[in-house]
């Protein structure tokens, strides 16, 4: 009793594929023995390195050394090296669980009398009722390695005083340095005005970017779908055009149409007598101009989400309310907005949370410009997105900006994971649909 | 009787009015920047919206000058948003098939897990991503790009995807099963062609992607030759927009020209992709 199942998995803890041997599946524990020889023969090599860097980060500078520069150890190349290969090493270790718990489960079932399978009847089984988890290691891997990896990089790095002029490897070493990023961030005089400035102005602008692009929408869904209006498909094809522009165009020709000296909006508003505004060099106006800007942008979109939803909501329902002597306007209030809104109220949060993040309406339009003499590498318009950008590519405060990545993250996750729950308990009421 | 008639004359009046001056605000700036590029000239400035004359020597420069390799560019670009545009569809439809079809333990777990690595901003990863390209030795080439931008793509289309498969009836796969199929038959032969609507969103947006992105194939493209379209373009306008306009505008028509014209004409998928990633969540 419980002979099987004991021997083989004492012999896969031993090594990978033991067990499975022990089990009568050759193949499948010839393969298991083969990919552990790789991982001992990569990981005698290579794992100490790995950890040695996690913990220092390096000892030794690049130096000059009568005249010649002699390589040392450059700190963030360290530890990318060894995240990666401490990532390996997880993956090995979650194999080798997998690995024994297939040869005890075998060794149950050989106890239970049952004959194990053969290498092609196990392939057969795994794509039959293994399919969605052995298919779906193919973009994991891929996720694993092109955003969890990198994000882990990322918060680590929030972590060390990597950042210019004083810790830019090679010359110099990076340090573990704790929380003292984001206590600068928060508290110290220099970042924390910055800070804060940029991030109320990040808020004001995600909710009334939010706010003037929704209800911009409804507005002209609403005016083209009322009774009456001909050529519905001409007007939503024609005021569809903004959103098929590519952003990086449309908000580049802005740019220029808004050009205080030369831009043809300030020639037109000559022709009124209208002096030039600077629309995008004045801090104040220039929010204004990114706003409206934005509507142009977002307008459409929220429409064709609106109209789609105006077309499902049922005639019945208006129907009823003029029986009950509404007017325009109430039927508006009380079947018009509630359907609507009640349907495109988790779109209206993810949009608010892609607003904090709108790199580009803000970087195409002023490159977050005017700059303000008392912020730290920001200007009027820059959102805490941007500023990161900044940091990060012309004034390499890497820890600085991680600091802000992971603000930025928690912000927006609080907001997206409430929505994930509003959309669920949306889906369990079944109302709609 | 005639009061309400004559009210609701005035409104359809005051109506069409609105729309005609929104649909002027939506397409003036495209028929400026169009006009802008048959200027003559290299000034920002003209008199009028309407040139005097018209010419297509910018567009002719575009593809002659030393500096400007658009005709590289768009060969660079079709190919990368080609390849990574397959590649992703290809990632995110079988991973939302995984997630739409079977029920496997850690199924939601996984599902928060994408949602929540959606949520990063994207910079905050260039970093380390260059870095590990480097490691790999791929800096400065377009593999680089469509491997990244591929493995990207499922994290922001899983959703939407999962959400529009979820709306094909489950019999319908139950029935092929009963009959023998194997899961990538009923993935090939059922679902596969159940879903063009969302298939063609998802291909549009994967496409768009490495059309528009400037700052991430900023960073991994060094030589001119291996350029984008975006990427040549933000060059064009950062070392000297202001100096030569109209070859800015010229620019800027032949990069939205494909892309605009593509969303045009797909608008109303567009509509039901963005409605069934809404509501189904």
């Amino acid at each position: 009793m419980g002979r099987h199942r004991n021997n083989a998995t004492i012999l896969s803890i031993l090594s990978m594929g033991l067990g499975q041997i022990y089990n009568r599946q050759f193949i499948k524990g010839l393969l298991f023995l083969i990919f552990e020889a790789f991982g001992i023969f990569y990981f005698v090599n290579n794992l100490k390195d790995a950890l040695w860097g996690i913990v220092t980060l390096g000892e030794t500078p690049r130096t000059l050394v009568k005249g010649t520069w002699v390589d040392g150890d450059h700190s963030i190349f360290i530890m990318i090296q060894s995240l990666i290969t401490l990532i390996f090493f997880a993956i090995f270790l979650i194999i080798y669980v997998m690995n024994i718990r297939d040869a005890r489960k075998i060794g149950i079932e050989r106890e239970a009398g049952k004959t194990p399978h053969n290498f092609v009847q196990s392939v057969r089984y795994m794509l039959d009722y293994k399919f969605a988890q052995a298919f779906l290691t193919i973009p994991a891997i891929g996720i694993l390695f092109f955003t969890v990896m990198p994000i882990i990089f990322m918060v680590m790095l929030a972590f060390t005083n990597y950042s210019a002029p004083d810790h830019i490897p090679p010359t110099k070493l990076v340090d573990w340095v704790g929380f003292q990023t984001f206590k600068n961030l928060v508290a110290l005089k220099t970042w924390s005005h910055t800070f804060y400035g940029v991030l109320i102005w990040t808020i004001i602008w995600a909710i009334l970017s939010t706010v003037t692009t929704y209800f911009g929408g409804l507005l002209v869904a609403l005016l083209i779908n009322q009774k009456g209006i001909r050529f519905k498909g001409v007007w939503r094809t024609i005021l569809i055009l903004p959103y098929a522009i590519p952003q990086i165009i449309s908000l580049l020709v802005m740019r220029n149409m808004f050009n205080g000296q030369f831009g043809p909006i300030n020639q037109y508003l000559g022709y009124f007598g209208i002096g030039q505004i600077p629309w995008l060099t004045d801090p104040t106006i220039a929010k204004v101009t990114v706003i409206l800007v934005n509507m142009w942008v977002g307008i459409p979109v929220s429409m064709l989400l609106i109209l789609g939803v105006l077309t499902t909501i049922p005639k019945d329902m208006y129907e009823a309310a003029e029986v009950d002597g509404a007017t325009g306007f109430q039927k508006f209030k009380i079947v018009t907005m509630p359907m609507v809104l009640f349907t495109t109220a988790p779109t209206l949060i993810t949009q608010f949370a892609g607003n904090i993040n709108n790199f580009n309406a803000i970087f195409l339009l002023t490159g977050g410009d005017p700059v303000k003499g008392d912020y730290q590498y920001a200007g009027a318009t820059d959102l805490l997105v941007t500023w990161l950008y900044k940091l990060t590519l012309n004034q390499n405060k890497y820890n600085m900006a991680s600091a802000i990545g992971i603000i930025i993250f928690i912000i927006i996750a609080s907001f997206s994971i409430y929505n994930y729950r509003r959309t669920k308990s949306f889906k369990e009421e079944d109302m709609i649909q | 009787m005639s009061g309400r008639k004559a009210r609701n004359t005035i409104r359809l009046t005051a109506s069409y009015i609105m729309l005609v001056i929104l649909c002027i605000a939506a397409v003036y700036p495209a028929l400026w920047i169009i006009l802008g590029s048959v200027r003559p000239g290299k000034s920002l400035y003209s008199k009028t919206l309407l040139p005097e004359s018209f010419t297509l020597d910018h567009y002719r420069e575009l593809f002659t000058s030393d500096t400007y390799l658009f005709g590289q560019w768009y060969m660079n670009t079709l190919k990368i948003a080609i390849c990574s545009m397959l590649l992703g569809v290809l990632l995110t439809l079988l991973t939302s098939y995984a997630m739409s079809r079977f029920r496997f333990r850690g199924r939601k777990n996984s599902l928060s897990i994408l949602l929540v690595l959606g949520m990063f901003p994207g910079f905050m990863s260039m970093i380390a991503i260059y870095l590990l390209l480097r490691e790999f030795q791929l800096l400065d080439t377009h593999l680089a790009l469509i491997i990244v931008y591929a493995a990207g793509a499922p994290i922001g289309g899983t959703f939407i995807a999962k959400g529009f498969l979820d709306t094909i009836p489950r019999s319908l796969d139950e029935a092929a099963r009963i009959d023998g199929a194997s899961n990538f038959r009923i993935f090939w032969q059922i679902i596969l062609p159940l879903s063009k609507p969302m298939l063609t969103y998802m291909a549009l947006t994967q496409f768009v992607g490495p059309w528009v992105d400037f700052i991430f194939a900023k960073l991994i493209l060094r030589s001119k030759e291996n350029w984008t379209l975006a990427v040549g373009m933000w060059d064009m306008v950062s070392s000297n927009q202001n100096t030569n306009f109209t070859l800015f505008a010229a620019g800027a028509v032949l990069i939205a020209l494909p892309i605009t014209i593509l969303f045009m004409f797909l608008q109303r998928l567009l509509v039901d992709g963005l409605t069934s990633g809404a509501s189904k969540g």
